[in-house]
């Protein structure tokens, strides 16, 4: 505080500026952990949600753009896919992997995506509860049917 | 439309809507796709009878709303995370957004011959 100012309101009653001898009374910073703050209950399921998705995303980014690359644009686009083309990609262990990786990492990022949309505009708790059921649901089975499908393919079936 | 419903609107409320709107329809289309490769393990007959339907001129024009909506959630993503993560991020995000909006539309015009190139063919002859 600056001279001028406490000199137009003076002094004020029974009051004197705070120092070394007359410290401010303490007051503990609001939500600090003390020992009787109770144990969090809820974890960082949302932190590491929103960690994910980034995550997930550089790395879909990638993936996708390049599946995208390989089946729409290259080599004469969609009119080259067919079964014979499918068992020639999966021949090979690293279009594997890519496919799995891609599978579960856009299962993940689009569920936990869903789930914040029903979060959001779904408002009673009932809704919300059957909504985020079907979705888990689908997203299991969904997961599942595709890494059965990549690990038992059988370019030999008929 | 109901009181407050409407958001502050501009560049960061419309990017946020359009990045929930593709996510959803990737989301969907992502459960159809994963059903239609399975077809790989009833039969190679059944596998091609189906992805025959997606070389159809309509659906050849589906597959371009597809690559738009991908292309712009890839992006725009690419933004969200830059605006979590870089310090100068949310001072830029419009910038960000138009940077973005600008390299959607060149590869948007570039894909437009791959991805419906053989569907004009199919309609007009070639």
């Amino acid at each position: 505080m600056s001279a001028d100012t406490s000199a137009a309101i003076g002094p004020v009653e029974g009051g004197s500026h705070y120092d070394v001898e007359n410290p401010a009374p303490y007051i503990e910073a609001p939500r600090k952990r003390t020992g009787k703050t109770p144990r969090a209950t809820r974890g960082n399921f949302e932190m590491a949600a929103w960690l994910f998705m980034r995550l997930s995303g550089v790395v879909l980014v990638v993936l996708v753009l390049g599946h995208l690359l390989i089946q729409l644009f290259l080599d004469g686009g969609v009119s080259k896919i067919g079964f014979a083309f499918v068992a020639g990609r999966w021949a090979s262990p690293f279009w594997q992997v890519w496919d799995l990786l891609m599978l579960w990492l856009a299962m993940l990022h689009g569920a936990n995506g869903l789930r914040t949309v029903i979060n959001d505009y779904a408002e009673r708790a009932n809704t919300r509860l059957w909504l985020k059921g079907l979705l888990y649901t689908a997203t299991v089975f969904t997961i599942l049917l595709g890494t059965l499908v990549i690990f038992t393919f059988d370019p030999n079936i008929r | 439309m109901p009181a407050g419903t409407l958001y502050r609107g501009r560049e960061g409320m419309w990017s946020w809507v359009a990045h929930r709107v593709t996510g959803v329809l990737i989301f969907f289309f992502l459960f159809v796709h994963v059903l239609d490769t399975a077809l790989v393990r009833v039969s190679p007959e059944a596998y091609d009878e189906v992805v025959a339907t997606y070389k159809t001129p309509i659906v050849a024009l589906l597959e371009y709303g597809l690559v738009a909506a991908i292309l712009f959630h890839a992006l725009n993503g690419l933004r969200v995370i830059a605006v979590d993560f870089w310090s100068k991020g949310p001072r830029y995000q419009k910038q960000m957004l138009w940077t973005v909006v600008g390299i959607w539309v060149v590869l948007m015009a570039g894909s437009l011959y791959p991805v419906l190139g053989h569907a004009a063919r199919e309609l007009f002859g070639s």
